[in-house]
């Protein structure tokens, strides 16, 4: 059976990879990842703003030199003191020389200017993709949505004309056109689409009148969002598709990929049940397919697209129509 | 001779990196001015850098500079060459050492930045009071009178010494030379081989102690013997003089650089000539080159090595044709007949002419100068000059001060200006946090390595640790510098502060026809009508050009913040033409680069971003030809200030202390107390705007304010009456009720810290951004909060035997210390505040020296105040290590005094009335009620005693406030209290006497800017642990609960606040010594202190910091008041840069020490509850 897939131009083992997570973050569960089966990994995203926020936060420390007579400094500065990405990019090359599968760099910001820099710092360090986790949220509603998409787009183009790696771009859902969103991508040369970011979505401390940044695990359900946009862009793009958010059992597995990804990534599921969950999942879709003898995993591949449904309408409003009849 | 290498550098740094090349131990000790030779060569060992032979130095912190002299001692007996670095009383507390290193004849240098010897008060600037006070040991002593010098000299001491054998001090000003910025020529490594004999070195380890080769050092001898021994050394003494000559003949050789004993200087046919060491000879040397020129018969002799003093040598230098000698001390030997260079001089050259050695004998004089860098300008030098060559010279003068009490001084003509055009000159007027020093220091640096200009700069901080004014001097010029004092004429004036215009004449060193450089939010076409009148007349009168930039804008729109360092350096050197415009540029960006490239190229691009603006924002004003201002610079203190804070403390505060006369000045070091009132400084930009209906009344933001500018208070609503337009109240609750209550800021007091409105827990339920406590902008807020802030003045505080012991009521007590110059967000000056609270009428504290005696007594203005009946803490400071042993002292005059009060009361009972003296022998004094009615009671003995005609109702009523029970507090930091003074606090805490001890515990020296102490925890940086702490915290508490008599707690206000306040009302009620460690976050800790009270409560969380109290006899006598760890230590350490940096810079070893820390706390954490379980068996 060929378990065997292609994403953002790379030949990978199986469509089961690791996606950006704390625990891609650690040199021994990245290899614990490729023991169980990992196709690739997708190392823990490096923040740009928080970058940017520990240099000014040391350069801060300045504040507080050359004021005063018998302190011209308070803090010891040790030797080779590393800080901005070098800290990741020892990790890139660390994870690389640890693994054989390819291994995914990601780079997670806002808005312009470092973007180009720190991929190509990737690139260096030996990292054999990018993912681009562009994390941008207009909450000011200043901005219109053109412009938001124009901006996505010009970082994409410039990565692309700085590196020679193959780029994959993460989304959030928060796009009046998520197609054509991801056909703009396309077009400005993404070779991979990674859909969708769960985002960090605020709570509500109702005691301390806190709102308070967590991270919930994600579920099978989170999953369904993913299909409908997955089904929609497959064909209408060149770019592969991976699925993030919501792949927890062989089965979810299964249908994202029907939808139109060639990949699929997991973060939830590994961090409840450990690296070598992946493993667990792998056999299952073996199994999965060998029953309903399937023989590749590029056969099933947009199988159940909006393009090549039996029913594409389901996907449509009448999808919405006949649920709220269901009953 | 090798290729030469400029380089722009300090003292400290030029000397230590000789000393630290040259040896391979290195014992330290942190101390003003001399810490930065520590901190370095402490750098380059954790970075292993090697030593000329290949080998890294162990430089090691010992726990006093007494302990450092030790190892020193012990390490050259052991046979390694080996050095120390040290000032002042440091130098002092090496002296038994030092008699012995030399006294055995052991080849070593230590390197001593020239400080002042506390006195009646403590200075940290330079003098040779130290220096001087180490004479006699038998020390070599070579002195160095520049930024080159010391760098030079450093290397022929150590040379010397292993060929002499006599140990050297090598001595250099203090600040002056220690922290003057200046390009010297670099010593290579192969002119430092050459000088190093390894044959003497290697004869330095043949005389150590060795088992190999065994004998005994360091006998006792009897009378028949010691004498003799003493005078074996004498050969070694006669001849070190041309040891040293020799090296430095030998020095000549190899660098071009030659020097003599003594360097004459001037006229060859001289009539009068000066004698003195150290920077001033520098100085001397250029006015005497001047006077020359002028036809003047004058020179210098610059004195470099003082002990042994070679009379030969001096007399060699001395020009035959001299009338006239005058020697310049800088220290004053009061009672001596004369200062002890001066002696020497004299003693010289009247044996020299009996010995007929010299034809003629001249007069000679003595003089002071420079006491604690007191400036010593070519004026003055010139009046020294003329008060000699005057018919009836003053002799043992002064010279530099107004002396208008016994008219010691000399006068001199302040006009005098000897330096020549073509030597640039520029002042810079900045804020300690807008980067100005370094961005200067940065200009020297560029300038003096890219040019052939040579290259000064001087750095004048003021004594606050916020918001401090810092001045910088530079010079540049095509000779080398020897001006060894302040620009006094400048051709280039910054201010990159407008506030600034208010309170300092900025213009003052500003030459006719100069250029001025404002920082101003006003563009060049509306700046001029905002200008106070007398900047005005300053541009008019000495007609300058003048330019303004918007510096803040241009840093906020480059993202830069308030760090405008890097613009204001564009726009000097945009102006000043000291380089092409292109070329300064580059260097700009490439020292950015230097600066920053380390720490994240997104702040290079920032930087350059902000340069690139800076040049298209810079704009010269077209100077109107008359004065438009609308006011003038405001009077420096309030009319209703004291008269002595009108005339003498608003002259030192309006930087004008230089002026005033020697009966200005109290002669015994006492001042008034309370003066911070006076200083409205106004350095917050947001101060907190209180919102009466949602503030719940727990006064957390007053008891959290570091600088108590935001107070509490209850008074009744009858006094509404008074209160100004505008006025916040609301009813009191709970337990206040039936009064009104009011939360009031001092606006020009505040810092703007923000850890009021961050501790404030009230928020409105519809909109929770906005708290009973917001930040506003001081401008839209100043007039009016000072208005109510007037008014809540005048409030009466309510009585504190009607509050009771908890953080709300202790802030409805009066703050008896306010407004000091701490750090914003200080995390010591809450728990000192508290401690005036609750005792402050009937305090006495012993400070010992460091932060918390720096903003508890440095002039201008003092924050110890007294309440409305005159009462408050009588506070001293003695020394660093003697503060136990000081405040023990008080406690001894206290009960002394007491029980002389006493037993007069007994002898008196017949006329006094037997029941009230029976009242007052028995009051219990434990409660404020107790306190209150004993204060009744002794007003009524007062009273009845004057109707008393015996001796001793007069002897009573002089001493009868010791009947009401003082409170003796020892204050003082980690490293006084686990490291120099451990010792004394030891002695202290197993007494049984009643006295109580705050430990502000830091977990570092804070005042000499973050040296590692026994409190520092393990995994953290801190100077003198660059490669972070590897063993675990000392555990100050549980040595003295060992003790089982000694009351002691741990507190963290912002973790438990009434918990601290529990503890020190259950430490000054508990009859015998109780120590307080108190968990102090500071700016050495490496994160922004708006976080302070966030992140004590993570260290208590973590159990980084148990809180805990033990109560000798109480049961369980160990209560653990914290839960146990709830938060990874982690999660408390990472916040702070001292852990996380470790963690950057060497992750494996910062998770070794990490996880060692971690077991750390949880041992501790489990011994304690062991005990407190243990405790609680045994005492039922």
């Amino acid at each position: 059976m060929d378990l065997t897939t292609t994403f953002m131009g790379l030949e990978l083992a199986n469509p089961i990879v690791p996606g950006a997570s704390p625990l891609t973050d650690d040199v021994d569960n990245c290899r614990r990842l490729e023991d169980a089966g990992a196709a690739a990994i997708v190392m823990r995203s490096l923040f740009m703003e928080q970058v940017l926020r520990e240099q000014q936060e040391l350069a801060s420390f300045a504040a507080h030199e050359e004021s005063f007579a018998e302190a011209t400094s308070f803090v010891a500065e040790p030797t080779d003191f590393a800080l901005g990405p070098d800290e990741y990019l020892e990790k890139v090359r660390a994870i690389k020389e640890a693994v054989d599968v390819p291994v995914i760099a990601s780079l997670n910001g806002t808005h312009g200017g470092r973007w180009t820099r720190y991929a190509k710092l990737m690139e260096q360090a030996g990292a054999d993709g990018i993912e681009l986790n562009l994390y941008h949220l207009p909450l000011d509603g200043s901005e219109d949505p053109v412009s938001v998409e124009q901006r996505y787009r010009d970082v994409v183009t410039e990565v692309k004309k700085q590196v020679d790696l193959p780029v994959a771009v993460k989304l959030t859902f928060f796009h009046s056109s998520p197609v054509h969103m991801a056909r703009k991508m396309d077009e400005a040369g993404a070779d991979g689409l990674v859909l969708f970011n769960r985002l960090y979505l605020p709570d509500i401390d109702i005691e301390e009148l806190d709102v308070q940044p967590r991270l919930h695990l994600s579920t099978s359900g989170t999953l369904r969002l993913r299909l409908l946009w997955v089904a929609a862009c497959f064909g209408r793009i060149e770019a592969d598709m991976a699925v993030t958010g919501g792949i927890h059992t062989a089965t979810d597995a299964i249908k994202a990929i029907m939808a139109g990804a060639s990949t699929c990534q997991m973060a939830s599921a590994l961090l409840q049940n450990g690296p070598d969950h992946v493993a667990t999942v792998l056999r299952d879709i073996r199994a999965w397919m060998e029953e309903h003898e399937y023989e590749s995993v590029r056969q099933m591949c947009g199988s159940m697209s909006l393009e090549r449904s039996p029913e594409p309408e389901a996907y449509e409003r009448a999808n919405y129509l006949r649920v709220l009849h269901a009953w | 001779m090798s290729e030469t290498r400029m380089i722009t550098w300090d003292a400290n740094q030029a000397t230590a990196h000789v000393a630290y090349r040259t040896n391979e131990v290195i014992a330290i000790y942190p101390i003003t001015p001399a810490s930065p030779m520590g901190e370095h060569a402490d750098a380059w060992s954790a970075r292993n850098h090697p030593n000329l032979w290949g080998d890294v130095p162990q430089v090691v912190e010992m726990q006093s500079e007494g302990g450092a002299a030790g190892a020193v001692h012990g390490a050259l007996q052991a046979g390694a060459l080996t050095t120390t670095f040290t000032a002042s009383q440091g130098l002092l507390l090496m002296i038994p050492n030092l008699y012995k290193i030399a006294g055995e004849l052991t080849s070593g240098v230590i390197h001593v930045a020239a400080r002042t010897i506390a006195t009646h008060a403590l200075s940290i600037f330079g003098d040779h009071s130290d220096v001087m006070a180490a004479r006699q040991t038998g020390m070599a002593m070579l002195a160095s009178g520049s930024v080159q010098e010391a760098h030079d000299f450093a290397l022929i001491a150590q040379a010397a010494t292993l060929e002499a054998r006599v140990p050297f001090i090598h001595f250099f000003d203090g600040f002056r030379t220690s922290h003057e910025v200046s390009k010297t020529v670099m010593l290579s490594d192969e002119q430092m081989r050459a000088m190093i004999d390894l044959d003497l070195v290697e004869a330095h380890r043949q005389r150590a102690l060795n088992p190999e080769r065994p004998f005994i050092r360091g006998t006792a001898q009897n009378p028949d013997v010691f004498f003799q021994s003493r005078e074996a050394i004498n050969p070694f003494y006669d001849r070190a003089p041309d040891v040293v000559q020799k090296t430095m003949d030998r020095f000549a050789e190899l660098t071009g650089r030659r020097y003599r004993l003594f360097d004459y200087v001037g006229h060859p046919e001289a009539e009068t000539v000066l004698v003195l060491m150290g920077s001033g000879a520098e100085t001397a040397h250029e006015t005497v080159d001047w006077l020359v020129g002028q036809g003047r018969k004058v020179g210098v002799i610059k004195v470099r090595l003082y002990r042994p003093f070679s009379l030969e040598h001096l007399v060699a230098a001395l020009p035959a044709t001299a009338r006239n000698v005058v020697v310049l001390d800088r220290t004053k030997e009061p009672g001596a007949g004369g200062e002890p260079l001066y002696l020497d001089v004299l003693a010289a050259l009247t044996e020299a002419h009996g010995a007929g050695r010299l034809d003629r004998m001249p007069r000679v004089l003595g003089g002071r100068y420079g006491l604690s860098s007191k400036e010593f300008t070519p004026a003055m030098i010139r009046g020294v000059f003329d008060n000699a060559e005057a018919e009836a010279p003053k002799n043992h003068f002064t010279v530099g001060i107004i002396d208008d009490v016994t008219h010691r001084s000399l006068d001199w003509d302040e006009d005098l200006d000897i330096e020549p055009p073509d030597v640039k000159r520029a002042i810079f007027y900045g804020l300690g946090s807008d980067g100005t020093v370094g961005a200067n220091k940065n200009t020297i640096k560029i300038i003096g390595e890219e040019t052939d200009f040579h290259a000064q700069g001087y750095f004048v901080y003021d004594s606050k640790k916020s918001g401090a004014i810092t001045v910088s001097h530079l010079r540049f010029g095509p000779r080398p510098i020897r001006s060894a004092y302040l620009v006094r004429r400048a051709q280039f004036v910054a201010c990159h502060q407008w506030v600034f215009l208010e309170k300092i004449d900025v213009l003052e060193a500003a030459e006719e026809g100069g250029t001025f450089l404002l920082n101003s939010i006003y563009g060049p076409d509306e700046v001029w009508d905002h200008l106070p009148r007398e900047v005005q007349e300053g541009i008019l009168r000495k007609k300058l050009r003048f330019y303004v930039i918007d510096a803040y804008r241009v840093a906020r729109d480059a993202g830069m913040g308030g760090r405008i360092n890097t613009i204001m350096q564009t726009c000097y050197f945009a102006i000043s033409g000291v380089l092409p415009r292109d070329q300064a540029i580059a260097q700009i960006k490439q020292a950015i680069r230097k600066t920053y490239g380390a720490k994240g190229e997104d702040l290079v691009e920032m930087n350059f971003k902000a340069v690139d603006s800076a040049l298209a924002h810079l704009h010269e004003v077209a100077v109107p030809d008359r004065i438009t201002a609308s006011w003038t610079r405001p009077p420096v203190v309030s009319d209703e200030a004291p008269d002595f804070v009108q005339k003498v403390t608003a002259t030192i505060m309006a930087r004008q202390g230089d002026r005033l006369p020697v009966s200005a000045f109290p002669p015994d070091g006492t001042w008034p107390a309370g003066t911070t009132r006076w200083e409205k400084r106004s350095i917050a930009q947001e101060i907190p705007i209180w919102d009466p209906d949602l503030c719940i009344q727990c006064n957390k933001c007053a008891l959290v304010c570091p600088h108590a500018a935001i107070r509490v208070k209850t008074y009744d609503e009858a006094e509404l009456a008074e209160a100004p337009e505008g006025w916040q109240h609301m009813p009191g609750k709970a337990d206040l009720k039936g009064l009104a209550f009011t939360v009031q800021v001092s606006p020009d007091d505040c810092t703007g810290c923000t850890q009021c409105a961050r501790v404030c827990p009230a928020k409105d339920k519809s909109n929770p951004r906005h708290k009973a406590l917001d930040m506003a902008p001081l401008v839209d807020h100043r007039e009016r909060e000072n208005t109510n802030w007037a008014f809540f003045e005048k409030l009466a505080w309510k009585t504190p035997e009607k509050l009771r012991t908890n953080a709300k009521h202790s802030q409805l007590r009066e703050p008896l210390f306010e407004f000091s110059g701490a750090c914003a967000g200080c995390g010591e000056t809450p728990y000192i505040k508290l401690l005036t609270q609750l005792f402050g009428d009937r305090l006495l504290i012993a400070n010992a020296t460091g932060c918390s005696s720096i903003y508890g007594g440095n002039l201008p203005t003092t924050p110890y105040t007294v309440n409305a009946d005159g009462r408050g803490p009588a506070w001293s400071n003695s020394l660093f290590e003697d503060n136990a042993e000081f405040g023990f002292g008080f406690r001894l005059a206290v009960d002394q005094v007491t029980a002389t009060a006493r037993r007069l009361l007994r002898e008196l009972a017949g006329e006094l009335g037997g029941s009230l003296v029976g009242a007052i022998l028995d009051a219990p004094q434990e409660t404020d009620a107790d306190i209150a009615a004993q204060r009744e009671r002794v007003a009524l003995l007062v009273k009845r005693l004057g109707g008393i005609d015996r001796p001793e109702a007069g002897q009573l009523a002089r001493i009868a406030d010791y009947l009401v029970r003082k409170s003796v507090w020892l204050v003082g930091g980690d490293g006084w209290a686990y490291d120099i003074g451990y010792g004394g606090l030891d002695h202290v805490l197993a007494s049984d006497r009643d006295i109580n001890i705050l430990v502000m515990d830091t977990q570092v020296y804070s005042n000499t800017g973050g040296q590692a102490s026994k409190a520092t925890p393990r995994a953290a940086v801190a100077k003198f642990a660059a490669a972070g702490k590897p063993v675990s915290k000392k555990d100050l508490g549980m040595l003295a609960m060992a003790y089982g008599t000694a009351y002691v707690a741990q507190v963290a206000f912002g973790a438990k606040d009434t918990h601290t306040v529990q503890a020190l009302a259950e430490a000054e009620a508990h009859r015998g010594p109780s120590l307080i460690v108190a968990y102090s976050h500071c700016i050495a800790h490496g994160y922004d202190l708006a976080h302070g009270i966030e992140q004590q409560k993570r260290a208590v969380d973590s159990g980084f910091w148990p809180l805990y109290r033990f109560r000798p006899g109480a049961t369980p006598q160990l209560q653990l008041d914290s839960r146990p760890p709830r938060i990874p230590l982690r999660d408390f350490a990472y916040q702070e840069a001292r852990f996380g940096m470790l963690r950057r810079a060497d992750k494996d070893r910062a998770d070794k020490l990490l996880a060692l820390a971690e077991e750390d706390v949880a041992r501790r954490f489990e011994m304690y509850q062991y005990l407190a379980r243990h405790g609680a068996d045994e005492n039922k």
